[in-house]
């Protein structure tokens, strides 16, 4: 009887964290494409630099004060699109500039189907292993407060080669945190998949950009 | 564009102090993993290193 009642609760979990995982990619397909219309519109619409950093301030206002206390209500989701939406708005003027450049569409579709892959890859892993990645923890949160302070440095002293370092570094971070997060997922560290995705999405959007940053830096040196 | 980059140093650094007592947070909670847990997870975020330089090659 123990043993059934065993088999009983683990496969009630199993099917939690099933229903979890379902919720968090469905939101997160969801998410991505929503974001791909506002950064089409914001596109179309020729949107100037500060209103893309006003939008991605926007954003991140949105994640600091009405994520967490909309994270467990049918809001969340409200908040979620709003934050992928801002974010993908906000993206516009990088993309314009990209494509104004003579391979950017190139540029631009590489950064898209690496970012695809790399995701999809990490998140395979991470699911079809099931290891716990909570480890790393205090390595990436350590990792990304260097990381942040290096590109505030940067912004001021504007070394190509410091930018090409920290993008390299971002990527690697971000790949780092997919790991951590479909880790959590599955091993139930997160419960939450509205927050499982924002985390998921960030790390998606910054893969890309960072990406996109690597491809146009080496490709202009040619 | 200085106040661009102004207010973009003035939402890092802010992203920064929110983040510091997160990172101390992380740090303290963190299990620490084995040397096995540690390649397991270096060695996707390898392929990754391996993969985008295989696309600035490409690029």
């Amino acid at each position: 009887m123990p043993i059934n009642v065993l088999t009983a609760r683990d496969a009630s979990a199993a099917v939690t964290t099933n229903k979890l995982i379902r919720n968090t990619y469905t939101l997160l397909a969801m998410t991505l494409l929503f974001s791909a219309v506002t950064g089409a519109i914001s596109m179309a619409l020729n949107v100037g630099h500060g209103l893309s950093l006003g939008a991605s301030l926007l954003a991140l206002g949105l994640i600091w004060f009405a994520l967490p206390r909309t994270a467990n209500s049918a809001a969340g989701i409200g908040v979620v699109f709003a934050i992928t939406g801002l974010l993908g708005f906000g993206l516009g003027p990088l993309l314009n500039a990209y494509l104004k450049l003579p391979n950017g569409p190139q540029l631009v579709m590489t950064a898209l189907g690496g970012t695809g892959v790399i995701f999809l890859g990490l998140s395979g892993y991470a699911l079809a292993t099931k290891r716990d990645f909570s480890f790393m923890g205090g390595f990436l949160f350590v990792g990304m407060l260097v990381v942040l302070g290096a590109s505030l440095l940067n912004i001021f002293l504007a070394v190509p080669a410091m930018t090409l370092a920290i993008s390299a570094g971002v990527i690697m971070l971000m790949s780092g945190f997919i790991l951590f997060d479909t880790g959590r997922l599955v091993n139930g560290g997160e419960t939450n998949y509205v927050l499982a995705t924002v985390s998921l999405y960030l790390s998606i959007f910054n893969i890309f950009i960072n990406l996109l940053q690597i491809l146009g830096l080496t490709s202009r040196d040619d | 564009m200085d106040w661009m980059k102004i207010l973009s140093a003035v939402a890092l650094g802010l992203m920064l102090i929110a983040l510091i007592p997160r990172a101390k947070d992380a740090v303290s909670a963190t299990p620490k993993g084995s040397a096995g847990d540690w390649q397991a997870a270096v060695l996707p975020v390898l392929a990754v290193v391996v993969f985008v330089v295989f696309l600035v090659s490409m690029a």
